[in-house]
C-alpha cells in the first residue's frame, strides 16, 4: 500500500494523483519518452532545411509553384510531385477507408469468434508483405490485369476527364490501388480493435431501447470508437503519403501533372527514392532534400486540416484529438 | 387513426430492418474485398518463392550467380537482430509515449506531441534513413546494425504510440477507479490493470509496426548497409532480408529472382509466426460489465 | 507475476543473450598466425554487382583472411560513401567530374574494372518470315534513336527507320518509349551517346544520370525497363546487356562510326575498349562511346572502382591492392560468362600502373 500523504490543498491542486513520488516519476518518465517524438521531428525538420538550403535559396517559391525536373540544366520545381502525392494518397484512402471500415465492422460485430481471429490475423498479414514485393507484384500481376480494365473504363466512361488517355496500365490508378491494399490492414486492424473495445454496456443500452444491430453500431459504438478510427485513418494516410518502393514501380515516374487516372505521375517520396542514391551534384541533392522537406510540410498541412475538420465535426468545444 | 399509425410504424420498422440487412451485406462484402488482394499477393509470393526454398536457403550465405546452394541465412539472422534493436528503440518511446498521451493527454503540449507523431508517420522511409545516416553513421564513420535498428525503431513509433493511446483510453473508468480505490499508485494502475486490459489492442499495434519495418529496404541502405558475409556485430554492416530481396530482384538473373521471392516468403512467414506467438501469449480479451 | 510480465522478462533475457552473443567476435579468424582478418567494404553501382560478387567469392578462396562486402546502393551513393570515409572503395558507372574530384578529401584513382554495353531493346511482333527462319534484327542509327526518344519519330513505319531496314516489314503502330526513372549509370552512358550523335538531343536534354525525358514512361531499374518492354507491344527501351540477354529481349544492331551495324555483345565492347586505350593513358576517364575500330559497339562504357591514392592503414591497403590486382588479372576470366566484357590488355596495364601509386602514410 502506498502512503499517499497529501494535504487537502495539494489534492485539489493536482487531482487525485497527488504529489506521490511514484506518480510524479511516472508522469515525468512517460513525458520524457513522449517528447522524444517531438524532438525527433524538430531535429529532422532542422536537418532537412539545412541540407536543402542551396536549392531553396536558388529557386525560392518557384520550387513549389513550378513543375520541372531537369538535373542536367539545374531546373527544379516539385509542383507535379505535390499533385501526384495528394492525388494518389486521397484516391487510395477513398478506396481503403470504406472497405477497411466495412471489414472492421464485419470482424468486430458480425463474425463468429473463431472466424474473427483467423480473418483478423490474415488481414494483418497484408502489413507484413515488404513494400518492394508489393511493387514487384504490381508490375507483374496488377498492371497486366489493369490494362484491359483501363481500356474498358476508357471505352465506357471516357467522357469523364479522369478516364482519358493511353491505357498503359502503369499510372495513377495502379499506384492508388497498390497503396490502398497497403494501408488496408492499418485501417481494418486498428478500427476493429477500437470497435471491440467499446464496452458491452453501451451496446446493451441501445438494444434495450429497441435499436437494430446497424443502429447500435452507427450510434453509440461508432461514436465511442470514432477517435480511434480517425487515428487509424491518419496512420493510413501517413503510410500512403510516405510510401516509396511500391509506388515508384507502378506510377510511371513522369515529371508532369497528371491529367487523368491513367496518366503516369510522380510522388514526392518516389522522387527522392529514385534519384537520391545516384545524385552527385550539390544542387541536385539539395533539390531532393527540398522535395523531402516539401513532403514534411505537406504532411503537416494535411494533418492540420484533418484536425480542424475533426474539431468542427465533434463540436468545437470538445477536446481535439 | 390507429391503423394509420400502425402502418407508419410498420413501414419504419421494415425500413430499419432493410438497413440492417444492407449493412450485413456490405460489411461481409468489404471483408471479402479486403481478403481478395491478400489471397492474390500471398499466392503469387508462394508460387514464385516455394520452388527456390530449400535447406541451403536457411543455412548458407549468398553465392554468386550461377553457383547453386546459395542462401539468405545471414539475412534472416540480420533481420531478427534489426527487429530486436528497433523494438528496443521504438517500443519504449511508443508505448510509454502512448501511455502519457492517454493518461495525461488533455493539455495543449500533448496535442502537439500527438501531431508530431502523426507527421512522423508520413515521413518516407528513405528520408528517415538519410536522417539516421547523418545522425549515427557519419559520427561513427561506418555503417552499422545499430544505425539500422535506430532507423527502423523511429519508424515504429507513430503506429505504436497512436494505437496504445487509443486503446488505453478505451479501458473503462470503472477499472481504474477500482484499482485506485484499493490504494494503487498511478503507475501501478496503468501497468498492472489498464495495460493488461488493453493488451490485445496494444499488441496489434506493435505487430503492425513490426510487420511494416521488417519489410523496409530504403532506410537500411544508408544505415545497416547490407552484407553478404556472416555478421552479427552491432557496429558493422549487417545483412537483412529486405535489402537482399531488393538486390536480387533488380538483377537480371532468373534464379536470383526466385531467391528474392523465397526471401519474401520467408519474411512473411516470420512475421506470421511472430504474430501468432504474440497473440497466443496475450490472449483473452477483457469483457467489461460496467 | 502475471503472464505478461513473465513473457516480457523472457523476451528481455532472449534479447540480452542475442546481443551479448553477437558482440563477441567469431574466434575462427584468429587462428591464422600473422595476417589478421580484414573486411573491406565497398559500395556503388548495381551494374557490376553480379561480377563483383563472383570476384569476392573466388577471391575468398585465394586469400581467406580478406573478406569483401560490396553493396549496390547506386553510383552516387558509392561516391558519397567514399567521400564520407565509410567504405574502402566506391564503384561508379560514371567517372568523377573535375569538380567532384576537387571536392574529395584526397586524390582518387579511377580503375576501370569492367565494361558493359547498353542495348537498345524493343518488342515488335515478329513479321512473317520471308524465306528465312528468323527475322533479321532491327538496325538503328544513333540519330534515329535520339529522334525516337525525343518524340520526333512516333511510329514504327517511319521512313527513317524503314530506310535502315529494307528487309523488315514494320507495322504502322505507335512507339511506346520506356526510360529509367531512377538515376543510373546506364542512363549516363545512354544519354552521353545520344548527346554525342544528335545535336537536338544535346541542346534540349543533355546527358547525366537522370535527365528530363521528353517522352515516355519511367520505370525503376533495368528490370523495370525490361519488364515494360517485354509486356508492352511496340515498346523500345535501353538496358544493360545482361538484362537483354537474360530476359531474351530483341536488341537493335547499332551503327558505329565505321558504318557497321553491330549487335551488343561482349566482343563488341572489348573492341570499343581497345580502341580507346591510347587516349586513356592521359586521362583514364575517357569515354569509349562511339569508339573507332572495327566491330566496336558504339554504346559501351566502363564501370570504375574508385579508391583513394593515399590509404591510412597498412593492413587494409595491402588487402585492398591485393584484391584489386587479382580482380584486373585473374578476375577477368569470369567476366564473359556474366555478360561483361573482359578488359583489354592495354587497360589492365594502365590499372597496374595506377595501383602501384597507392601509398600508405606517404610510403608505397
Amino acid at each position: 500500500m502506498t502512503a499517499a500523504s497529501t494535504s487537502r490543498g495539494s489534492l485539489r491542486r493536482r487531482g487525485i494523483f497527488g504529489p506521490n513520488l511514484a506518480d510524479r516519476a511516472f508522469r515525468l518518465g512517460t513525458f520524457l519518452f513522449a517528447s522524444a517524438v517531438l524532438a525527433l521531428i524538430c531535429l529532422l525538420a532542422y536537418q532537412l532545411v539545412h541540407a536543402s538550403r542551396p536549392a531553396l535559396r536558388q529557386f525560392g517559391w518557384s520550387f513549389i509553384s513550378k513543375s520541372a525536373w531537369d538535373p542536367v540544366h539545374g531546373s527544379f520545381g516539385v509542383l507535379f510531385a505535390i499533385y501526384g502525392t495528394a492525388l494518389t494518397s486521397l484516391l487510395a484512402l477513398a478506396l481503403a477507408v470504406p472497405i477497411g471500415l466495412g471489414a472492421a465492422i464485419f470482424l468486430a460485430e458480425l463474425a463468429p469468434r473463431r472466424l474473427r481471429e483467423l480473418l483478423s490475423f490474415l488481414i494483418e498479414l497484408l502489413a507484413a508483405v515488404p513494400s518492394i514485393v508489393y511493387g514487384l507484384w504490381g508490375v507483374f500481376v496488377l498492371v497486366p490485369v489493369l490494362r484491359p480494365v483501363e481500356v474498358w473504363l476508357g471505352a465506357h466512361l471516357g467522357f469523364l476527364p479522369f478516364f482519358q488517355g493511353a491505357p498503359y496500365g502503369i499510372g495513377v490508378l495502379a499506384a492508388s490501388l497498390i497503396l490502398s491494399i497497403m494501408v488496408l490492414p492499418y485501417i481494418t486492424a486498428v478500427s476493429r480493435e477500437v470497435i471491440q473495445a467499446v464496452p458491452v454496456t453501451q451496446r446493451e443500452a441501445a438494444y434495450s431501447l429497441g435499436a437494430t444491430r446497424w443502429e447500435t453500431i452507427r450510434g453509440p459504438v461508432l461514436r465511442a470508437a470514432r477517435s480511434g478510427i480517425i487515428g487509424a485513418i491518419i496512420l493510413a494516410l501517413g503510410r500512403a503519403v510516405g510510401e516509396t518502393m511500391a509506388v515508384t514501380m507502378v506510377i510511371g515516374n513522369r515529371a508532369e501533372i497528371p491529367t487523368s487516372f491513367f496518366s503516369p505521375a510522380y510522388t514526392l517520396a518516389s522522387l527522392v527514392a529514385n534519384e537520391f542514391a545516384e545524385a552527385t551534384g550539390e544542387l541536385h541533392i539539395a533539390a531532393l532534400i527540398g522535395a523531402a522537406l516539401v513532403l514534411l510540410v505537406l504532411t503537416i498541412f494535411i494533418n492540420a486540416i484533418a484536425r480542424l475538420l475533426i474539431w468542427r465535426v465533434t463540436g468545437g468545444h470538445r477536446r481535439v484529438r | 387513426m390507429t391503423a394509420v399509425r400502425h402502418h407508419h410504424s410498420s413501414v419504419r420498422r421494415a425500413r430499419r430492418r432493410l438497413a440492417n440487412t444492407l449493412m450485413w451485406v456490405l460489411a461481409t462484402l468489404s471483408a471479402l474485398a479486403a481478403l481478395v488482394p491478400l489471397g492474390f499477393v500471398l499466392y503469387y509470393i508462394a508460387a514464385q518463392g516455394l520452388p527456390a526454398l530449400n535447406l541451403d536457403f536457411f543455412t548458407h550465405v549468398p553465392r554468386p550467380v550461377g553457383e547453386p546452394g546459395g542462401g539468405m541465412a545471414n539475412a534472416i539472422v540480420g533481420t531478427i537482430i534489426l527487429i530486436a534493436l528497433a523494438s528496443l528503440v521504438g517500443l519504449p518511446i511508443g508505448l510509454l509515449g502512448g501511455i502519457y498521451l492517454a493518461e495525461f493527454g488533455a493539455n495543449r503540449f500533448a496535442g502537439i506531441i500527438r501531431f508530431a507523431a502523426d507527421v512522423l508517420s508520413g515521413v518516407p522511409s528513405i528520408v528517415i534513413g538519410i536522417f539516421v545516416y547523418a545522425l549515427v553513421v557519419v559520427p561513427m564513420h561506418r555503417f552499422s546494425a545499430l544505425a539500422g535498428g535506430v532507423a527502423l525503431g523511429i519508424m515504429m513509433i507513430p503506429t505504436v504510440m497512436r494505437t496504445s493511446e487509443e486503446l488505453i483510453r478505451l479501458v473503462p473508468a470503472s477499472l481504474r477507479e477500482a484499482a485506485l480505490s484499493l490504494g494503487a499508485t498511478h503507475p501501478r494502475t496503468v501497468f498492472k490493470v489498464v495495460l493488461l486490459a488493453a493488451r490485445a489492442g496494444v499488441v496489434t499495434g506493435v505487430l503492425l509496426a513490426i510487420a511494416r519495418i521488417a519489410g523496409e529496404t530504403a532506410p537500411l541502405l544508408f544505415t545497416a548497409f547490407g552484407s553478404n558475409l556472416w555478421s552479427a556485430r552491432l557496429d558493422q554492416p549487417i545483412a537483412s532480408l529486405p535489402v537482399q530481396i531488393f538486390t536480387y530482384a533488380i538483377a537480371p538473373y532468373d534464379n536470383w529472382h526466385a531467391q528474392a521471392w523465397a526471401g519474401a516468403l520467408v519474411l512473411v512467414a516470420m512475421i506470421l509466426i511472430l504474430s501468432a506467438a504474440a497473440r497466443y501469449a496475450t490472449r483473452g480479451r477483457l469483457r467489461t460489465v460496467l | 507475476m502475471t503472464r505478461l510480465t513473465r513473457w516480457l522478462g523472457g523476451l528481455a533475457v532472449v534479447l540480452v543473450l542475442v546481443i551479448a552473443g553477437c558482440v563477441r567476435q567469431p574466434a575462427s579468424g584468429r587462428r591464422q598466425a600473422p595476417a589478421q582478418r580484414v573486411t573491406l567494404n565497398g559500395a556503388g553501382a548495381s551494374f557490376p554487382y553480379p561480377l563483383y560478387s563472383k570476384w569476392i567469392a573466388e577471391y575468398a578462396k585465394v586469400a581467406p583472411d580478406v573478406s569483401v562486402n560490396y553493396q549496390s546502393i547506386g553510383s552516387g551513393g558509392g561516391i558519397q560513401q567514399l567521400k564520407a570515409g565509410t567504405v574502402d572503395f566506391g564503384a561508379s558507372d560514371a567517372p568523377l567530374s573535375d569538380e567532384e574530384i576537387k571536392a574529395m578529401p584526397g586524390p582518387v584513382l579511377h580503375l576501370p574494372a569492367a565494361a558493359g554495353a547498353v542495348a537498345v531493346v524493343y518488342s515488335l511482333p515478329q513479321p512473317a518470315a520471308v524465306g528465312r527462319r528468323q527475322a533479321p534484327a532491327l538496325r538503328l542509327s544513333g540519330a534515329v534513336v535520339a529522334a525516337i526518344f525525343l518524340g520526333e519519330i512516333a511510329r514504327w513505319n517511319d521512313k527513317r527507320i524503314a530506310d535502315l531496314n529494307p528487309g523488315l516489314a514494320l507495322p504502322d503502330s505507335a512507339i511506346a518509349v520506356a526510360h529509367r526513372s531512377d538515376g543510373s549509370g546506364t542512363t549516363y552512358i545512354f544519354t552521353h551517346y545520344l548527346a554525342a550523335v544528335s545535336k537536338p538531343w544535346s541542346d534540349r536534354v543533355g546527358a547525366d544520370k537522370s535527365v528530363n525525358w521528353p517522352v515516355g514512361i519511367g520505370a525503376k531499374g533495368n528490370e523495370g525497363v525490361s519488364g515494360i518492354v517485354k509486356q508492352t507491344p511496340g515498346a523500345i527501351g535501353y538496358v544493360e546487356l545482361a538484362y537483354a540477354v537474360q530476359s531474351a529481349l530483341s536488341a537493335a544492331h547499332m551503327e558505329n562510326p565505321a558504318g557497321e551495324f553491330v549487335a551488343p555483345t561482349t566482343a563488341g565492347v572489348t573492341a570499343a575498349a581497345s580502341g580507346a586505350a591510347t587516349a586513356m593513358q592521359k586521362d583514364v576517364r575517357v569515354s569509349i562511346l562511339n569508339s573507332p575500330g572495327a566491330g566496336a559497339y558504339p554504346i559501351a562504357g566502363f564501370s570504375y572502382i574508385l579508391v583513394y591514392r593515399e590509404q591510412k592503414e597498412a593492413a587494409r591497403a595491402k588487402a585492398l591492392t591485393g584484391f584489386l590486382n587479382w580482380a584486373i588479372h585473374e578476375g577477368q576470366v569470369f567476366a564473359e560468362r556474366l555478360d561483361y566484357a573482359p578488359l583489354p590488355a592495354a587497360v589492365v596495364a594502365i590499372n597496374e600502373q595506377a595501383l602501384k601509386t597507392i601509398t600508405v602514410q606517404g610510403r608505397g
